[in-house]
């Protein structure tokens, strides 16, 4: 796609001009007229610009083209995007809002079922959720013609933002109920909300110096501001949520140590996945070589992108090798760009259609410059004199017989190795569960890969704890955490209020 | 935010904070540590060992050398100021039991980490040797402290001004060969320290461990940035440390890994002392 396709002038003038037309009709839209219009691109900042800035890239829907696109849907009756969502927005109700041009209706209707609507607008997969079944989609068997509800959603968050019109839930009368939240990711945030609604006194306790989790730590600038996350937090603040950072739970006190000496009657364990996987070749303890956790902490939360004003140093690079193919991939690629490296290629077993990544972070990385080296896998790292990354042997693959899940899983061709000059070797595979609460709360159960293991009701092997997110689920999405964290909130605030 | 109750300056780059932190103090144990952050919006989190603690007064005492752009702006601070950020206690704690023989090998800056360790290891009721290691006499911290818990203390410094005029190594050789030959020796200091003491001890099979400290962000396990070869393993310094088998850590890959921002760090140092220069121009004028 050219950039002119995607330039917010154009596209504003485009819009203001279908939306002009649409008005002036007499009839009403019948289902063959939505469908007959086409998708509004989002506008965004041209690649060869955005790629040395940390600012979004995405700028977000004009009012005139989400009224446009929100007039894409046909408003079926089974409303399959619905279920689709993990946390069951009514989807077709806050479309037909903003098609309608009532964004307040919009967001309040959001607003019911999601707490994050401007984080999940922008970094939620709808295309493999909300999008992936919704009937647009479906009659025209393109998943990307479906209506881009989350784009909507993004809209109608950023609308209200931007009105500072925000209002603050409603918090029931004090029951005496003290609640403990560890972590303060979406699956804690969502948790910490639902129960301090109730009127419970919830008190969030948060590892790092500055609230917000993964989405502060992890996702950079460039996909989520962190404006939009601090304005997320300072909801649950003004909810009265108490929010304790530099207080690690398990060492700082005990999880058990919050009911018996503080007087929590209830724990909800949210503490994300957070323990780096590393690829266990050769060298890969060398000088240049880093976690994308690690990468990835340094430009976000620390932001060691200002590299004239922060304290933290990050790795200068010039050719960076990314192994893995997930969004903390093309995160870690698109920021080493950004960082001022001239080269940086993504290493990736496999091909593109079994990447894990979002298709449109794949094209944002793709546009920005960065190389896909697919069916490729590395074998080792190299070191010079003094430690440090010179280069990394990478063997290819290619795609053979279907496997028992009908997937062609990659073989390494023999004799296929070769060497490619590097100076930094980023780590993107993913994620196994952090040992350091399992660690020191005794009765705890988890299962091998070290998730703690929970009922139907989020409820862990100990009265009064419960868990959700990442911690349970393995690295999954910012949606699903939040999904999680309702069912756990809703299971706290029953638990509690059977304790009258 | 932490306050600072009190604070020394031990030597010319050796300082001394006793700070505010309750639940660390009830919370610690020997070879544990904190990280801190100066500054708020830009300051970056560096680990500093926990050298001593008052759970009544609920305080911890930190000692530190200024090194860096971050450990120079915490040495400015004054008795009354705050500390942006401070998170622990974190790390395992040393496991301490009765073995004997405990030999303490403390360099430098190491000896602070290494007092409550000593101390922990003397009232389990073991025999206690001290061998403390300083380039000069200026440069050695907490004597009084470990000749209070020390069954015998050993001062060695490369110039001679104060004890033997030797390597730590050469008196821990000689415990080794000697009738009371150590069960265990915990060595901290300067890698290049801990990677001779290892050294020194493994042909006698005295089981050494060395308190390791690496490059870190969080300090939780989540950023991997401390990670270090353990007897061909991968192990995170934060949370599978800060203690290893010293006969068994690649000390040569642990210190290039420390040099990894050499030269930012350097040039974030240079940059904060024509600051102060240009400041103390301004006043002097």
């Amino acid at each position: 796609m050219s950039h002119e396709m995607t330039d917010p002038e154009t596209l504003a003038a485009n819009a203001r001009e279908k939306l002009e037309s649409i008005r002036s009709r007499e009839a009403p839209l019948t289902t063959r007229d939505r469908r007959a219009i086409e998708r509004q691109e989002m506008p965004s900042q041209a690649p060869e610009v955005r790629r040395s800035n940390m600012c979004e890239v995405a700028l977000g829907l004009t009012p005139e083209q989400a009224q446009i696109e929100a007039m894409r849907c046909i408003q079926c009756k089974n409303q399959p995007c619905v279920e689709g969502c993990p946390v069951r927005i009514d989807i077709p109700g806050f479309i037909k809002q903003i098609a309608e041009g009532n964004f307040q209706g919009a967001i309040d209707i959001i607003k019911q079922n999601s707490l994050l609507p401007a984080v999940c607008g922008r970094v939620c997969p709808q295309e493999e959720q909300c999008q992936a079944v919704c009937t647009v989609g479906k009659m025209a068997k393109d998943v990307d013609k479906a209506v881009s509800i989350g784009r909507l959603e993004r809209f109608a968050a950023d609308w209200e933002r931007e009105q500072g019109t925000f209002e603050v839930p409603e918090v029931k009368p004090a029951t005496g109920k003290k609640v403990a939240v560890i972590g303060s990711g979406p699956a804690s945030i969502t948790v910490a909300a639902d129960v301090r609604r109730e009127g419970h006194q919830v008190t969030v306790f948060e590892a790092f110096h500055r609230p917000g989790g993964v989405m502060i730590y992890g996702i950079p600038e460039f996909r989520l501001p962190k404006s939009i996350v601090d304005l997320e937090i300072q909801t649950l603040t003004k909810m009265g949520v108490e929010i304790k950072t530099d207080f690690v739970v398990g060492r700082t006190r005990k999880l058990t140590d919050l009911m018996k000496k503080d007087g929590y009657d209830a724990v909800f364990v949210g503490t994300g996945a957070g323990l780096p996987k590393f690829m266990n070749v050769e060298g890969e303890n060398l000088v240049g070589v880093f976690s994308a956790n690690e990468y990835l902490t340094r430009s976000n939360l620390m932001k060691a992108y200002e590299k004239e004003l922060a304290d933290t140093p990050i790795y200068p690079s010039r050719k960076v090798a990314v192994l893995g193919g997930g969004n903390v991939a093309m995160d870690s690629a698109r920021t080493a760009l950004r960082l001022g490296a001239q080269e940086v290629h993504i290493i990736y077993r496999r091909t593109m259609n079994e990447m894990p990544a979002r298709v449109e972070e794949v094209h944002h990385a793709q546009e920005e410059g960065v190389v896909f080296d697919l069916l490729q896998n590395p074998v080792r790292i190299l070191g010079d004199d003094h430690g440090c990354v010179k280069a990394i042997e990478v063997q290819r693959f290619e795609l053979g017989e279907p496997d028992a899940s009908g997937r062609r899983s990659p073989v390494p061709i023999p004799g296929s190795e070769f060497m490619m000059e590097v100076d930094t070797v980023i780590v993107a595979i993913g994620n196994e569960s952090n040992p350091l609460i399992r660690q020191t709360t005794d009765g705890l159960t988890v299962n091998k890969r070290g998730n703690i293991i929970v009922d139907d009701n989020c409820k862990t092997s100990i009265d009064g704890v419960y868990a959700g997110g990442d911690i349970v689920l393995g690295a999954a999405t910012v949606i699903l955490a939040m999904g999680e964290g309702r069912r756990a909130a809703a299971a706290i605030n029953e638990m509690l209020a059977s304790k009258a | 935010m932490p306050l600072i109750l009190e604070k020394k300056q031990l030597s010319a780059d050796v300082f001394r904070l006793r700070v505010q932190a309750p639940l660390i103090a009830e919370e610690r144990k020997a070879g544990q540590f904190i990280i801190l952050q100066v500054n708020d919006g830009f300051g970056e989190r560096i680990p500093l060992t926990i050298a001593d603690a008052d759970p009544a007064e609920g305080s911890i005492t930190l000692i530190f050398q200024r090194v860096g752009k971050t450990t120079r702006l915490l040495s400015e601070l004054n008795e009354g100021d705050n500390i942006a950020h401070l998170v622990g206690p974190l790390g395992k704690p040393t496991h301490v039991e009765k073995v004997g023989h405990v030999v303490v090998v403390g360099g430098g800056i190491g000896v602070a980490p290494s007092y409550p360790i000593a101390q922990a290891m003397k009232q389990a009721g073991n025999k206690l040797t001290v061998i403390m290691g300083a380039r000069n006499k200026d440069l050695i911290i907490m004597e009084d402290e470990m000749r209070a818990i020390a069954d015998d203390l050993i001062i060695c410094t490369d110039d001679g001004s104060v004890g033997r005029k030797a390597l730590v190594t050469e008196p821990l050789k000689e415990l080794c060969e000697s009738a009371e030959k150590p069960d265990l020796v915990i060595a901290i200091g300067p890698p290049i320290m801990m990677k001779f003491c290892a050294k020194t001890t493994e042909p006698y099979a005295v089981h050494t461990l060395v308190s390791l400290n690496t490059i870190m962000v969080d300090g939780t396990g989540m950023c991997g940035g401390c990670r270090v070869n353990v007897g061909g393993e991968v192990r995170f310094v934060c949370v599978d440390g800060p203690e290893f088998d010293g006969h068994k850590v690649d000390f040569d890959n642990m210190m290039s890994r420390l040099k990894s921002y050499k030269e930012q760090e350097h040039s974030k140092s240079c940059k904060l002392d024509a600051a102060i220069k240009a400041k103390e121009a301004e006043m002097a004028q």
